[in-house]
């Protein structure tokens, strides 16, 4: 993919997210903080390259603790908002 | 295309080190990478509201298992081979694939797992903000890793190409474009990296959340700044570790250097900037990458921050750069003095029950204070007595009550208050005028009447509730001395119509509740 290509995806990609953002209700902020929380750390996707190369050892060795990292954001992130998320009930539910 | 490389003292074999590059790049890939980008926007989606909202984090999920299962299988050498699936059958095929680097990633990646669980199963609700910011500074450093990985095997990558000098070794050498990007997000991650850790910091008690303001700071920040943008420009033209190293140590400082003036009262703008910004680092090594899922993801993550940081500065009504360029709350405890020997009202739990008995209805207003006091869950079963009593019982949610965007609504919905009892300012405001009882609870500033009328008030213009028009407010608070975190007195106290309930928060609830019988 050429730059302007990836370029075009990310800022209509910035549109969708303002839309979709504002339409968040106000009381589930801290359930999207913990869910873009979770979702950011698809950077895993960066460091499962680095992890998975062989050649520069020290690339390797930095790409698998970012596997960990990210993981427990991943894990830590979706876990915790599906605990937050399970708690909103209505009246009489 | 494909041919041995030495770099660094370590021979790179073609074809060793990942899949080959037709699978690599097949369209299937890239749009699985894109599906896995929708599921992300989906997952936001479902946020509108609650009752979707379970739905859009199963989709979250899908979405990362996606993205993680296409990235592992393209990548381990040996699982995306093609000669691996045609191999004839009947050979041993467990001997061909590359167990060492399968199962180290999968350890990683359990490792991770388990670390992540146990932390989102045991954390406290009232610790939510802390638990975010830590998130947050993972993210960040996860993006610096990557980063200096990418920067240390570029060939893995897919950035560099190499170059054969009429003398001496070939050399890798990174796209100069591929370079901007990498430079941008070692430094944005290495901002969210120190900044959050402050902020962790600061949320959880481990530093005071007075503001520490160094002598000529802005001048230094914009320094600092100014030389990492410069740097970045000049790593273009010269890729040498130097340059590289500086970026990264200089973007490190700067992060923790931006958050250290920043007071408590500030933190929901300073954890939803760095929610924004560990979006951006996201996006920026999208684009070194060319992958789509993390170029989409880290657009929503950096626009959910930035609208966030709005929403809370607009509900303080400060500018974004006020709050960043720190200080406010340090300079507090003027004016607070003098107005400690006005009258007040001070009455028992038996007061509170009796006025909230006899109400029609009744408006709590929670804030920070009652997540201290954990005060929560005494707090729905006084609702609950008084909703037997035939009192409407509702919730008055100020947007920077807590310590993070809708902190209070989550407490709440811990402590099984039903969510369509729970209100935002504009929807209730103009109910306090026919309400009987403003029941007020670990919140000060939100509160403030000064904020409408004194134009001297370091919090004039900030949308407060209109508690003071209740019939009757009453207010808990631990002692008449303390103040809130802007650091001003509160009109409210000293009105005809307040009542101050002078105690530990959730101590004086369990009594209204024994009141009530």
């Amino acid at each position: 993919m050429d730059f302007i290509a990836i370029l075009s995806i990310f800022v209509l990609a910035c549109f969708v997210g303002y839309f979709v953002v504002w339409s968040v209700t106000p009381a589930l902020h801290t359930p999207l903080m913990a869910v873009t929380n979770a979702i950011s750390s698809v950077i895993i996707v960066g460091a499962l390259i680095a992890a998975a190369a062989a050649g520069a050892p020290g690339a390797k060795w930095l790409g698998l603790l970012a596997v960990v990292l990210a993981s427990v954001n991943i894990f830590g992130g979706f876990a915790v908002t599906e605990r937050m998320l399970a708690m909103y009930k209505k009246k009489g539910q | 295309m494909c041919q041995d490389l030495l770099l660094n003292g370590t021979i790179y074999h073609c074809g060793m080190d990942s899949a080959p590059e037709e699978v690599r790049t097949s369209p299937w890939i890239a749009l699985a990478y894109l599906v896995a980008g929708i599921c992300f926007i989906l997952a936001l989606r479902g946020l509108s509201g609650p009752a979707s909202s379970r739905r859009g984090n199963r989709l979250g999920m899908i979405g990362m298992t996606i993205a993680v299962v296409v990235t592992f299988i393209t990548h381990v050498p040996t699982w995306a081979d093609p000669e691996f699936y045609s191999v004839p059958y009947g050979r041993d095929y467990l001997a061909l694939i590359d167990w060492t680097a399968t199962l180290e990633i999968l350890a990683a990646i359990a490792l991770g797992a388990a670390i992540g669980f146990t932390t989102a199963k045991r954390i406290a609700m009232t610790a939510m903000p802390q638990l975010v910011a830590a998130f947050h500074s993972l993210v960040g450093l996860a993006a610096v890793l990557v980063a200096i990985a990418a920067y240390l095997n570029p060939q893995a990558f897919g950035i560099a190409d190499l170059v054969t000098p009429m003398i001496g070794q070939p050399f890798a050498v990174i796209d100069p474009v591929s370079r901007v990007e990498m430079g941008l997000g070692v430094a944005i991650g290495a901002i969210t990296f120190s900044g959050s850790v402050i902020a962790f910091l600061k949320l959880n008690g481990n530093m005071g959340g007075k503001p520490i303001l160094l002598p000529g700071r802005h001048v230094i920040n914009m320094g600092v700044l100014a030389a990492i943008v410069a740097l970045i420009a000049y790593f273009t033209r010269d890729q040498s570790p130097a340059v590289f190293w500086t970026i990264t140590v200089l973007s490190f400082a700067i992060g923790f250097l931006l958050i250290i003036p920043i007071g408590g009262a500030d933190m929901p703008v300073v954890v939803s900037m760095l929610n924004s910004y560990s979006g951006w680092a996201a996006a920026a090594m999208g684009f070194t990458l060319h992958n789509t899922a993390m170029i989409i993801t880290g657009a929503l993550v950096g626009a959910s921050g930035a609208i966030l940081s709005y929403i809370m500065c607009r509900a303080m009504n400060r500018s974004f750069i006020s709050v960043i360029a720190g200080g406010f709350g340090a300079v507090a405890d003027t004016g607070g003095s003098q107005a400690i020997d006005r009258p007040w009202k001070r009455g028992s739990a038996e007061d509170a029950a009796f006025l909230m008995r006899e109400a029609e209805q009744v408006i709590i207003v929670p804030g920070y204070g009652m997540a201290v006091a954990q005060a929560q869950h005494a707090l729905r079963e006084m609702a609950d007595r008084l909703k037997e009593e035939g009192v409407r019982v509702k919730y008055a949610i100020h947007p920077v009550a807590g310590r993070m965007p809708g902190h209070m609504n989550v407490l709440l919905a811990e402590a099984n208050v039903p969510y369509d009892e729970v209100f935002e300012l504009e929807d209730v405001n103009a109910e306090f005028a026919q309400t009987d009882v403003a029941f007020v609870i670990g919140a000060n500033d939100v509160t403030n009447p000064a904020a409408k009328t004194d134009k001297s008030s370091p919090i004039y213009g900030m949308p407060v509730l209109d508690v003071e028009k209740a019939k009757t407010v009453l207010f808990i608070k631990r002692s008449m001395g303390g103040v809130g975190y802007a650091g001003v007195d509160n009109e409210l106290f000293y009105r005809d119509n307040t009542m101050m309930l002078l105690a530990d928060a959730k101590k004086m609830v369990e009594e209204i509740v024994k009141a009530l019988g």
